[in-house]
């Protein structure tokens, strides 16, 4: 089972917010253990999904929690915003695909950074997206 | 405003980025090194990034469109000292570098520099000795 051993949110308003929010995951990160490898891996898709949060929604949440299972442990993210929303995300999810005239490698490419991967999305209501990355993973 | 500084070295132009870069700043430095390559005729310029940790999709654009506008401008451009894992993550990102030299350190990144340079003017020799 799952387990959260703890939480800390922060919002996301203006680009000012990202190098702050990537330090924030990053301390966690660090906290646990994690080694440097997946620290990277795991900041750098923090930092692709709260651009996407500021490019296509204006503002919106991030969760940061650690996580625990078994003798696992590991952080979780959670990016959320009350946006626009997507309307096929199979499409979203390719590879170079952009509305924001950008590379299309933020979705896709966070989702090979780490080891849990989930977006929930509904037009006109926004988008939720989890990342979970374990230590060792 | 900070302002991430441009140094003269000879023909090449070299910039050292310290801090984590915010977006507002890497678009600066994309507009001032375009200008400067164009003000001073630079033949080469180098990007170290020993210092920096992260390189998401974002950065990734501005450091290829900064390659691909001076080569424009007939200089081309070297990113040195990229730390293992931000290399290890871009990979998996899906973020190739195209067009975007890289080297390990600026000692490396310059001898690359010099040797395309010195190339360029043998080959204006030949050109010129083609007219005589
Ligand atoms: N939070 C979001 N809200 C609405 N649309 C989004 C959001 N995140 C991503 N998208 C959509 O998914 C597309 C792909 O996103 P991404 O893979 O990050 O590439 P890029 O940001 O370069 O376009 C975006 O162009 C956009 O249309
Ligand atoms: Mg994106």
């Amino acid at each position: 089972m799952l387990m959260t051993l703890s939480k800390d949110s922060m919002s996301i308003t203006r680009e000012q917010d990202v190098v702050p929010c990537r330090n924030r995951v990053k301390e966690v990160a660090v906290k646990i253990g994690m080694g440097i490898v997946n620290q990277t891996k795991l900041v750098t898709a923090a930092s692709e999904l709260v651009r996407n949060i500021l490019r296509y929604a204006d503002s919106g949440e991030v969760l940061i929690e650690v996580v625990s299972k078994g003798r696992e442990s590991g952080i979780r993210l959670t990016f959320s915003d009350k946006g626009p929303g997507i309307a096929d995300i199979n499409l979203a999810m390719q590879d170079g695909y952009s509305t924001g005239r950008s590379l299309g490698l933020g979705l896709p490419g966070t989702k090979r950074l780490v080891n849990e991967f989930d977006i929930k999305s509904t037009v006109g209501q926004g988008t939720v997206v989890t990342i979970l990355k374990w230590k060792n993973g | 405003m900070d302002k991430i500084p441009i140094l003269r070295m000879g023909p090449f132009l070299l910039v050292t980025i310290q801090i984590d870069l915010y977006d507002r700043l890497a678009l600066n430095l994309e507009t001032d090194l375009i200008n400067m390559v164009h003000k001073t005729g630079a033949r080469g310029v180098l990007i170290d990034i020993s210092a920096v940790s992260i390189v998401d999709s974002f950065m990734g654009r501005i450091l290829g469109n900064i390659a691909s506008m001076t080569r424009v401008l007939d200089a081309e451009t070297v990113v040195v000292g990229m730390q293992p894992a931000v290399a290890i993550t871009l990979i998996e990102l899906g973020l190739s570098l195209h067009g975007v030299h890289t080297a390990l350190d600026v000692e490396r990144g310059m001898a690359l520099l010099q040797t395309k340079h010195s190339l360029d003017d043998e080959m204006a020799g030949d050109d010129a000795d083609d007219t005589e």
